[in-house]
């Protein structure tokens, strides 16, 4: 047989049509049932994905494929809700109220209805607009400041519990090969967000709805952040950014602001040679803060199979406290979401993993619902500016509370 | 004879215009439509709200600032790589030996992609502790470690901005160059030998630049429009979990966020992109008429 160039041709856009199709979309799992395709961003520590897996697979009523997504998973999965092919369960570091508005995820209120007193209102209350509950807590994650004991007692420097104090320590530490603070490569601006506000007794949104921070005392204190950066007290431009304790337990700084995942690795190298604490507080109104946040289990309401995902979730995220627990504090570190469940926990019994519960406890505040992506980038705008430009606080913070106060109207008119 | 020419023509014009209509027209006009609408995490929004998006997108100072900062970086990229590549064809030109050499080496960057430069840019040349190896040569003459890509006041971002675009596109400019000038007749120069003009500025003036004109419109064309995309290297330079610092941002990297962040407005993000792309229609066609494009050397 002679083959033809046509033929050939047609042979290879065929082969192309056809690997275009394939992927691996990781179907596996022991049920039977209909298919369900549930997303999780890429966590760092290893075991969680083969956890999560095999949690997946012990579900009956449905054939559970799980996608670990590395790379933006915001993005990812805010396009994917937009179309048919993206996930029916998936975790969501939100959702945000134009999700909740636009009815992109579902209304999970039943499902938690039995246990709701029994998970954490602080991460809870961010999932749950109008009394309705859109996401299902999956865990506490909190950041707090980390510091080394040894360096500030060769230094003289007592753990600082006011910003004052925060910056004069940072000043007095930094030296020839080890810097005062690491807040991250960006001076602090992404990492820090609304903490030293909540820390000098501000909020992002006040009860009234309204804009929590206009007041010059809050420009004040945001301006006392520009000292950090201009004393050169911060670490700047580290190999990895202030998610991860490398900079901090390779002694390129004294104190670092990162999260409580990152207690293990600092307890394995550093041994008791360190301390944490919650940021801060500065003002006479103010009190110490901490940020907490919680990625949700969320059902898309495009799935094709709602009342299956639905009851998935259910059943992952409100019944099986083993998996929960196992989940939370077998990989990272994290607490669980549950109160039952962290009351329980012994990693989380003393030690500095004792205090970062007491800080989520006494100090934890989290971004409300109604803090929109526009607001959040208005603000965080200003206060790079202000951490790096020394631009006034005060001129900063009145644009943001002129854009913040428009996007608290726009939400509220469509409500 | 004549309807299977046709035939054939649509069997090997269709998948491209087929392609070409799916994947770039359609998008252009559902992105133009979008941005007469209120459309919050949705592509088929109800909400029409006219120009609404327009004036909110001019009056956002973070956009404007956006806009400036990539003019900027234009008007100081384009002269730079220009006379950077020329130069450098220039001297490879002018090589007896292992000229082939030498103009792989310089053209080998351009096969290096944005994001792995610029994440070595970022993590090894200009890592802000103190044994990054710009960091590294700053210690031997006594000074102190930069943050490069932290500092504003002096803006050194710009540095690494502009040597990591430097770096990869030089060479692939050169090569144009250096295609230009072997087609330069020789006599032209050894008559100028003969009328006594010095070899050097009085050369390069007057016979080797003209003579590059047609190549000169091309390589300005394509690196006016080269800086207009900017985002790859901007992203993976200054980006973190947390987003983008508010210097620095080219208005891709701010649409990027605007829209497809989890701010997800994308009648916002489309109304920013349909003004991006008048102002880059508006400077194509003034370069065009002002480079005189299209016209031949000889035309002069």
């Amino acid at each position: 047989m002679t083959i033809r160039r046509r033929d050939l041709l047609a042979a290879g856009v065929g082969a192309g049509v056809l690997t275009a199709c394939g992927s691996n979309t990781g179907r596996g799992g022991g049920g039977s049932g209909p298919e369900l395709a549930q997303w999780y961003h890429q966590y760092g520590e290893p075991g969680t994905e083969r956890a999560v897996r095999r949690y997946a697979a012990g579900f009956k009523k449905a054939r559970v494929s799980v996608q670990w997504r590395p790379g933006n998973y915001d993005q990812q999965t805010a396009a994917a809700l937009l179309t048919d092919s993206g996930p029916d369960v998936f975790e969501v570091n939100g959702p945000t109220l134009d999700q909740i508005r636009g009815g992109q995820v579902l209304d999970l209120t039943e499902l938690v209805a039995k246990v709701k007193d029994d998970f954490n209102p602080a991460v809870l209350t961010p999932k749950t607009h109008d009394g309705r509950v859109y996401a299902i807590p999956q865990v506490i994650d909190m950041q707090m400041l980390y510091y080394r004991k040894s360096l500030l007692e060769d230094a003289g420097v007592e753990p600082p519990t006011t910003l004052d104090a925060l910056v004069d320590a940072a000043h007095r530490l930094t030296g020839d090969k080890v810097k005062g603070l690491f807040l991250g490569n960006d001076g602090g601006a992404g990492v820090l967000g609304g903490t030293p506000l909540y820390a000098a007794g501000f909020r992002f949104v006040g009860d009234d709805g309204e804009v929590g921070f206009d007041d010059p005392a809050a420009a004040r204190t945001l301006g006392k952040l520009h000292r950090l950066y201009a004393d050169k007290s911060l670490l700047l431009g580290a190999p990895s950014d202030w998610a991860d304790p490398s900079a901090f337990v390779q002694g390129l700084t004294a104190m670092q602001w990162t999260g409580l995942w990152a207690l293990p690795r600092v307890r394995e190298e550093l041994g008791d040679d360190f301390g944490v604490l919650p940021f801060p507080r500065d003002g006479s109104q103010g009190r110490p803060s901490v940020p907490v946040g919680a990625y949700g289990a969320a059902v898309s309401a495009r799935s094709r199979h709602k009342e299956t995902a639905a009851r998935y979730v259910q059943w992952l995220w409100v019944e099986r406290t083993d998996y929960q627990e196992d989940f939370a504090l077998s990989y990272g570190f994290h607490i669980p979401a549950r109160i039952s469940l962290a009351e329980k926990a012994t990693a989380l019994k003393d030690g500095p993993a004792a205090d970062a519960v007491r800080f989520t406890t006494d100090h934890g505040y989290a971004q409300p619902l109604l803090w929109t992506p526009a607001s959040q980038t208005a603000y965080q705008d200003a206060l790079s500016r202000i951490i790096k430009d020394g631009a006034g606080p005060e001129r900063e913070l009145r644009a943001v509370v002129r854009k913040v106060s428009a996007e608290l109207d726009r939400v509220k008119k469509t409500s | 004879m004549r309807r299977r020419g046709a035939l054939w023509f649509w069997v090997f014009v269709g998948p491209f215009a087929l392609g070409l209509a799916l994947f770039t027209y359609v998008p252009l006009l559902w992105s133009v439509t979008l941005s007469f609408f209120d459309a919050h995490n949705t592509v088929t929004p109800t909400r029409f709200v006219g120009l609404d998006n327009y004036t909110a997108m001019l009056r956002d100072r973070a956009f404007v600032d956006s806009l400036r900062t990539f003019l900027v970086f234009t008007a100081f990229i384009v002269p730079v790589t220009y006379v950077f590549s020329l130069s450098l064809a220039l001297m490879v030109n002018r090589l007896r030996t292992a000229r082939a050499f030498f103009r792989s080496v310089f053209f080998l960057p351009a096969a290096c992609s944005y994001v792995v430069a610029a994440l070595i840019w970022k993590m090894s040349l200009f890592s802000g502790v103190r044994f990054g190896l710009a960091n590294s040569v700053l210690g031997w003459f006594g000074g102190d470690p930069v943050a490069w890509l932290s500092t504003t006041d002096p803006p050194w971002y710009w540095l690494v901005i502009v040597t990591v675009r430097l770096w990869l596109q030089a060479g692939f400019y050169m090569i144009l160059f250096l295609a230009g000038l072997q087609r330069i007749d020789p006599a032209l120069y050894e008559a100028a030998a003969v009328d006594g003009a010095r070899p050097g500025w009085t050369v390069l003036r007057h016979i080797t630049l003209p003579q590059l004109r047609a190549t000169s419109v091309a390589v300005v064309l394509l690196l006016v429009i080269n800086a207009f995309q900017a985002f790859d290297e901007f992203y993976n330079l200054l980006s973190d979990a947390r987003g983008y610092p508010p210097y620095a941002r080219p208005p891709l990297v701010y649409l990027y966020y605007t829209a497809l962040g989890q701010g997800q407005n994308l009648g916002l993000g489309s109304a920013g992109a349909v003004i991006l792309a008048l102002v880059i229609a508006v400077v194509t066609l003034g370069q065009a008429r002002w480079l005189r494009l299209g016209r031949t050397d000889a035309d002069g």
